[in-house]
């Protein structure tokens, strides 16, 4: 990966009559980058990636791939190419038909270009396919021919619009891991478009969270996880515990918050986040792993301490989840309220019950506040 | 076999009986050498056959009808693709009555239809002429290509011709190389109905074909002669061969087409 931009969006918005899909996006994808677009459905990001194909046109902004305007440019002409959610895998072809479908135009000789499509096979693992009926092959198959299909073109941009959806759990995993792979081998800059935040935070070196035709948040995996921009992002990425929060005061950047449950604590800058707009007041957040729930008479070296009894166990074999009513934030606004906490597993440490008073250990550098 | 169904099963029975029973007649009167038709059977002959060929009026009528029914499924057919993939593929203001309009005349009554086009003809100072019935069976055919071909369209994955777009074909190209290809089959169908609906028609052929003949007016002039009916049983027995013959070819293609792309051989006639 490089700094050089390959992508740049600069207020790109799409409507489509009344409907305003795309809102100002302004967006770099760096040169050898695996980048997502993540978000929920019909937040923007497939008809985004579309116009990044060419297949739509944008009503404002300005689309650049490699330094190069493409607003003349019709998606036959673009330096890329997409693997779609439907493989759109020719069912009358052979699978070598299919793979050298984009050869047509290519003025190489026919054994130069059988040589390219045999290649690409075998960089998608179905070398020996070429001669098999196209539709005669599985899901996970379909999918390597898509991309087989793509990547003999040597395009700039590697589109790909929620590829894995259609496949079941173990293989998408698997193909998770071989995309990555992939990336990395032949260096082409990927873009996916994918609904599930497990997908985008596998796969990619950087991800841009959409909703309603916005980037939200774009940022690495990690910090897209652990400091998510608004309370939106942190709801849809992963789990994450929220708990009222009042700002007792601010100073040198540091704003100081008594948190139901947790005490008082003092946060940078960097851990304030922005609150949706129907909150009531601030909210603290903080991910499941953060936290440790201690067992009796265990020590710790985290800073914090807070006393909890335990409503629920959910036990998932290398998990046990427990939901906890903290001392002090069992019953907010008349509601019971409880935060959830997940442990591994590890030998030696006992899964506790339900009803047990036990401790949490954790520290404020895990909290969130969203204001 | 089980009791209660007994009902049900002399139903069906007859009522293939009455379905086809007429059809094998034909055949049977068709090499009778009697000239009533009438039971029992004289004697085996082919004389029929050969007079058939020999009636120059027939030939003419028949010729007459081939043409038309070739011209107006190709054109039903062409005009039934653009329609198809419009209706199938875009949105465009007014697309509900647009199309509503186009598949009106498969539920118009056809006398209405040839009337009317019959007065705007006449008005015109058209004169008519196989042309003229070309025209008619033109816009009757239409919807049932319209319905075929839709079927064979929307089934279409639409990102099967981005993808070809996508990877450098022209607009053309794809739908060339990966829509036309995949929608044959319908398009075969969309042929041999069309074919079909023109070669038997009756009324249109009767108002505006002028004083050609073709196959189903010259038959409905000749069943006043008692003498001319052998030879009508004739012909019809040829017209049955070749429709099964047609029918069968059909199928073969849309069952190919079918394997071909992995589908299964769901609809269709047989």
């Amino acid at each position: 990966m490089t700094d050089k931009p390959m992508i740049q969006c600069h207020g790109v918005h799409k409507y489509y009559g009344d409907y305003h899909a795309l809102r100002g996006i302004d967006l770099t994808i760096r040169s050898g980058e695996f980048f997502s677009l993540l978000g929920p459905s019909g937040c923007g990001k497939t008809t985004l990636l579309r116009t990044i194909a060419g297949f739509e046109d944008i009503s404002d902004g300005a689309i650049l791939i490699d330094q190069k305007r493409m607003d003349e440019v019709p998606a036959n002409k673009r330096p890329t190419n997409m693997v779609f959610q439907s493989y759109a895998i020719f069912p009358h072809l052979t699978v070598a038909e299919n793979v050298a479908f984009g050869l047509r135009r290519d003025p190489r000789g026919k054994a130069e270009k059988a040589a390219a499509v045999d290649e690409a096979l075998a960089m998608v693992g179905l070398a020996g396919y070429g001669a098999r009926s196209a539709h005669a092959l599985s899901g996970g198959q379909r999918q390597r021919v898509a991309l087989a299909r793509a990547l003999i073109l040597k395009p700039k941009v590697l589109l790909l619009d929620e590829p894995l959806s259609a496949l079941d759990r173990k293989m998408r995993e698997q193909m998770q891991v071989e995309l990555i792979k992939l990336q990395r081998q032949v260096g082409i800059t990927f873009v996916l478009v994918t609904h599930d935040q497990e997908e985008a935070l596998v796969m990619s070196d950087r991800i841009a969270v959409m909703f309603e035709g916005e980037i939200a948040q774009l940022d690495g995996p990690e910090a897209l996880y652990a400091r998510p921009a608004t309370r939106r992002v942190a709801d849809f990425i992963g789990v994450m515990n929220f708990l009222p929060a009042q700002v007792i005061s601010e100073a040198g950047g540091i704003v100081t918050a008594e948190v139901a449950g947790l005490g008082r604590v003092d946060l940078p800058a960097t851990q304030i986040s922005r609150a949706n707009p129907e909150d009531e007041g601030p909210m603290v957040g903080f991910r499941p792993e953060t936290m440790t729930l201690l067992g009796p008479g265990a020590t710790h070296s985290q800073p914090r301490e807070t006393n909890a009894t335990i409503d629920e166990v959910v036990y998932y074999g290398d998990m046990t989840y427990y939901d906890l009513r903290l001392d002090g934030a069992a019953r907010l606004d008349g509601k019971a309220r409880t935060v959830r906490i997940s442990m591994r597993n590890v030998f030696g440490r006992d899964v506790q019950e339900v009803g047990t008073r036990t401790r949490l250990a954790w520290s404020p550098g895990s909290l969130v506040l969203f204001r | 076999m089980n009791r209660q169904g007994w009902g049900l099963q002399a139903y069906a029975i007859f009522y293939l009986l009455f379905l086809y029973a007429p059809i094998i007649l034909l055949p049977l009167f068709a090499f009778n050498s009697g000239t009533i038709i009438a039971f029992p059977l004289q004697g085996i002959t082919t004389d029929w056959f050969a007079q058939m060929w020999a009636d120059a009026t027939l030939r003419r009528a028949l010729t007459n009808s081939l043409m038309i029914a070739v011209s107006a499924s190709i054109l039903s057919t062409c005009f039934g693709i653009f329609a198809a993939r419009a209706s199938t593929r875009f949105g465009f203001p007014g697309k509900g009555g647009i199309m509503a309009f186009i598949m009106l005349p498969m539920v118009l009554p056809e006398i209405i239809v040839a009337m009317s086009l019959l007065v705007v003809l006449l008005g015109m100072g058209v004169q008519l002429s196989l042309l003229t019935v070309i025209a008619g069976h033109t816009l009757i055919c239409m919807p049932y290509a319209i319905a075929v071909l839709s079927t064979a369209f929307s089934s279409l994955d639409r990102s099967l011709e981005e993808a070809a777009y996508d990877l450098g074909e022209t607009k053309w190209g794809a739908f060339r190389l990966v829509t036309l290809p995949l929608v044959m089959p319908g398009i075969i169908s969309a042929l041999l109905i069309s074919f079909t609906i023109s070669l038997d028609e009756f009324i249109i052929a009767f108002f505006l074909a002028g004083n050609e003949p073709t196959l189903p007016t010259y038959i409905f002039s000749q069943l006043r002669f008692p003498r001319a009916i052998p030879v009508i049983m004739a012909l019809g027995t040829v017209l049955v061969v070749l429709s099964i013959v047609l029918l069968a070819l059909g199928e073969y293609f849309r069952r190919r087409g079918n394997a071909r792309i992995g589908g299964k051989p769901t609809g269709g006639l047989l």
